[in-house]
């Protein structure tokens, strides 16, 4: 029997249903909520390394002027399309994460996607999402409505597969309706492939029965679909009950041409959506116990390329925030005196210690069994003891 | 003579078992509609009930040859005109000014769309399911993407060449690929040379495409990628050609072999181990038989395999004979993959749309999107293919299609404020559209079940592999016991 089943069962068994398994009980509980950067978000002009020589010769026609740069240390600045993730940045609640890759980058969009999202390393191929592996070994409560919910994306992403309970929607609405065409009357069978059918029908239903979709928030959320999902991740967000993940996706950074609009567009949008996350979630008393984190599959390449945009790169930087997060800066900005053969920096944090330190923050999980290795944690998130809430 | 009234008497049965349900056999030997429906449904894309009504009196032999004589090596329809101009290639297309470059990129995405949308009617349209569901599964073998390809011309000819082996001969089939122009871009080998082998073919040849994990090393990839340096395309007409100057001539060490081997030496050293047609054989057993191969059967099929020289139908006629593949226990035990689900129940219900396209996009959102596989290991079949995404998906999926026999689909809900809508939607809204003009044609399907008088036991027997988890209701008949039947999990299998 597999340790999540065993669990259920503790918890599903008439008897033993107010015993809360005493392993749980002594685990951190926070809300982590991924935020993709879909199509590889140029962390270059992100975090802008004003300082340094090679920035302003890689881009003669992108590089962001110094003076009009958010400062946060001497030598870089934000984008000033993120002006709003800045009262987060002064409170201390936002960390930015430099320099985040892997050995031997892909710099396919599929490929290294799925490297994200499995945590795998180059060369393997895995079947499971890394969170995925980490709820089917620290599943959340029986009466949880999912482990994971995927907002406003078919492809589950770093919940797909394994025995984690996931649950994919755009509207919560719209999902309690659809859900109508499952069925949670378990029948035994013999069948594996009818059992498998049936079980994951079970787990629609139980999720649909538990959803508690949406709880009007005051806070103003912004249109498009990038806003929606915030307005929806922070509506589910304020019952904890719900899930321990959710995902949401904001597309279109593969900028291959005319960046410079189109990206500060995107990181407008993403910098709206993440204050007014940071809003709903304080509104609706999350903020403490909740981890926010930025992912994409690569940043991009550092020199501009002939037609404006930027192709495909490898290290970049990323976001966490939330009241338990160590904000400041982590990793190493990169080297742009050193790239690689296709013109790429070297990374500095292996995304997998990103992930450690966000397995263990959020949950209190030692990652190694989950990310095939021992990969050091950061920095970015407070220690168990600033937990409030638990579960 | 005798042999016409042999026919007649096994027309008969038919007639008599199909008016009966699943009741009685007039001949020993026969099939009978639950091993047709069987049969075709494992070798095609579902079965209609005139499908299964001419496979019910025919012997295991008979009904096995009478699919494995259909095959063919070409399509039986056109494909889009644009495969026969000259292939653009990438580099061209990135020194157009940026609104021709867009424009190209636009019409890229058309033509994937256009070809799998051809490829969809193939499926409904051929005399040979079992050809069309041999060239999916080898394109899911050597899986290619047209996200990196980025040639609807490379990813046409790959599929051309898929058919013509699709039950042909393994070891062509392997020899061809390996000098596919998509497959030389999609595994880089294209610009692999002596000075910097890429061994991102050399590996999956061995991985993936022959031997399995653990019947190689990295000191044979590494050796094996010398072996095929030189083997690119021609960078303006996009047809294979081998580059000696590129090409490292020197000696290599392939499992155990040494010689200065090219491409095909390295080629006929995995076709000459035992763990090639092991490995074959056994995701064919899980295409065609049960997800879980019997590994003395495997054994045994597999040496048939390799001594006939890879010859595809002889596998498949033996794994189609086995009394594995007829056993009651491995009825409706392999989850349908999304084209099974899209295609075979366009198949069933006899509909044939105007557009293809909602169907593509149906099948792309359950996550079998043709031509884009997700890496090169190709999908991973099985149980995978049902989480609580996709299956929320199929059941909307199979709702929308018998609904809209009745009533057009409700608007979607609008997305929010008034920004773009993200791709996904864009795409969900196009199907979901197009779905609601899916019709079956209620009156024609029931003619083929024998008419108003189909009964209750006949409709589920052609519907689903095994029985509904759910027994519908008693008083629901015709359509709307189609619907409810489809709407069982038992739907999902096959």
């Amino acid at each position: 029997m597999r340790r999540r089943d065993f669990l259920r069962l503790l918890t599903a068994a008439p008897f033993a249903a107010c015993a809360v398994p005493a392993l749980a009980a002594a685990l951190p509980a926070r809300l982590l909520i991924l935020v993709e950067l879909k199509g590889g978000n140029d962390g270059l002009n992100t975090l802008v390394p004003h300082a340094d020589p090679h920035y302003a010769g890689l881009r003669p026609r992108l590089a962001i002027a110094r003076d009009t740069l958010l400062p946060v240390s001497d030598s870089e600045g934000l984008h000033p399309a993120l002006a709003r993730l800045m009262p987060a940045w002064e409170a201390g609640e936002l960390a930015i994460v430099r320099g985040l890759g892997y050995p031997e980058p892909n710099l396919s969009h599929f490929r290294s996607i799925e490297i994200w999202d499995t945590a795998s390393s180059s060369h393997d191929y895995l079947a499971d999402g890394w969170l995925a592996r980490a709820l089917a070994r620290r599943p959340s409560p029986a009466h949880f409505a999912a482990d994971g919910v995927v907002v406003g994306a078919a492809d589950l992403g770093p919940l797909s597969g394994g025995a984690a309970r996931t649950i994919a929607l755009t509207d919560p609405e719209q999902f309690l309706r659809s859900a109508r065409l499952a069925s949670s009357e378990a029948v035994p069978v013999a069948n594996a492939a009818l059992a498998h059918v049936l079980r994951v029908e079970a787990d629609i239903r139980r999720s649909a029965d538990r959803l508690r979709p949406g709880r009007g928030l005051s806070t103003a959320f912004p249109g498009g679909p990038f806003g929606t999902a915030v307005k929806t991740a922070a509506q589910l967000a304020a019952h904890p009950e719900n899930a321990l993940a959710i995902r949401i996706t904001l597309n279109g950074f593969d900028t291959h041409a005319n960046q410079l609009g189109t990206h500060a567009g995107l990181l407008r949008q993403l910098g709206e959506g993440l204050a007014c996350l940071r809003a709903g979630l304080q509104e609706a008393g999350r903020w403490n116990d909740t981890l926010v984190a930025t992912y994409a599959e690569f940043g991009r390449r550092p020199r501009e390329n002939q037609s404006g945009g930027t192709d495909h790169g490898t290290a970049s930087v990323h976001f966490v925030m939330g009241g338990g997060v160590n904000g400041g800066l982590h990793g190493e900005p990169p080297r742009l005196d050193r790239l690689d053969a296709n013109g790429n920096p070297a990374f500095s944090v292996d995304f997998r210690s990103y992930y450690a330190t966000l397995l263990r923050g959020a949950w209190g999980l030692d990652s190694a069994g989950i990310l095939g290795a021992a990969f050091p944690a950061l920095g970015f998130v407070k220690g168990p003891g600033a937990i409030s809430k638990q579960v | 003579m005798p042999r016409l009234l042999a026919t007649l008497a096994r027309v008969l049965a038919v007639v008599v078992s199909l008016a009966g349900g699943a009741a009685a056999w007039a001949a020993d030997d026969a099939i009978g509609a639950d091993g047709a429906r069987h049969l075709l449904a494992r070798t095609g894309f579902g079965a209609t009930p005139a499908e299964v009504k001419a496979f019910a009196g025919l012997s295991r032999t008979d009904a096995v040859d009478r699919i494995l004589g259909a095959t063919r090596g070409k399509a039986t329809l056109p494909p889009p005109a644009w495969v026969d101009e000259p292939y653009l290639p990438f580099y061209k297309v990135q020194q157009l000014p940026a609104e021709e470059r867009q424009a190209a990129q636009r019409l890229q995405v058309e033509r994937g769309f256009e070809l799998r949308e051809w490829w969809f009617r193939e499926m409904l349209a051929t005399p040979s399911p079992l050809t069309e569901r041999m060239t999916v599964f080898w394109h899911g073998h050597f899986a290619t993407s047209q996200q990196k390809v980025r040639s609807g011309q490379l990813m046409y000819r790959q599929n051309v060449l898929l058919r013509s082996q699709a039950t042909g001969n393994f070891a062509t089939l392997l020899r061809a690929v390996a000098r596919d122009p998509a497959m030389l871009v999609y595994l880089d080998n294209a610009g692999s040379r002596r000075q910097a082998p890429n061994e991102n073919f050399a590996r999956e040849v061995m991985e993936l495409f022959t031997l399995g994990e653990g019947h190689y090393g990295e000191r044979d990839v590494k050796e094996a990628a010398r072996a095929f340096t030189g083997w690119s395309i021609d960078r303006d007409s996009g047809e294979f050609r081998y580059r000696p100057f590129f090409h490292d001539g020197g000696t290599k060490t392939v499992l155990g072999r040494t010689g200065r081997f090219g491409g095909d030496d390295v080629l006929d050293i995995l076709l000459g181990r035992p763990e090639t047609a092991e490995l074959l054989t056994r995701k064919l057993w899980r295409e065609f038989v049960s997800p879980d191969p019997d590994a003395h059967e495997v054994a045994r099929l597999a040496a048939v395999f390799r001594r006939s020289g890879y010859e595809v139908k002889p596998l498949l006629r033996a794994l189609l004979s086995s009394d594995a593949f007829w056993s009651p226990h491995n009825r409706g035990t392999l989850v349908k993959s999304p084209v099974d689900l899209v295609v075979g129940t366009l198949r069933t219900f006899g509909m044939s749309p105007p557009a293809m396209r909602p169907a593509v996009i149906a099948a792309a959102l359950l996550g079998q999107n043709l031509m884009s596989p997700p890496n090169v290991k190709g999908w991973p079949g099985g149980n995978a293919w049902i989480n609580a995404a996709t299956l929320l998906e199929r059941k909307q999926f199979v709702d929308r299609v018998f609904r809209g026999t009745e009533a057009t689909a409700p608007a979607e809900p609008a997305m929010g404020g008034e920004g773009p809508m993200a791709p996904q939607a864009r795409l969900r809204r196009a199907m979901s559209r197009g779905l609601a003009t899916y019709a079956i044609d209620w009156d024609r399907w029931a003619e083929g079940l024998g008419g108003e008088g189909a009964d209750a036991a006949l409709i589920q027997q052609v519907v689903l592999a095994v029985p509904p988890v759910r027994k519908p209701p008693a008083d629901l008949e015709k359509l709307a016991l189609v619907r409810a039947l489809a709407a069982d999990p038992a739907y999902q299998l096959r």
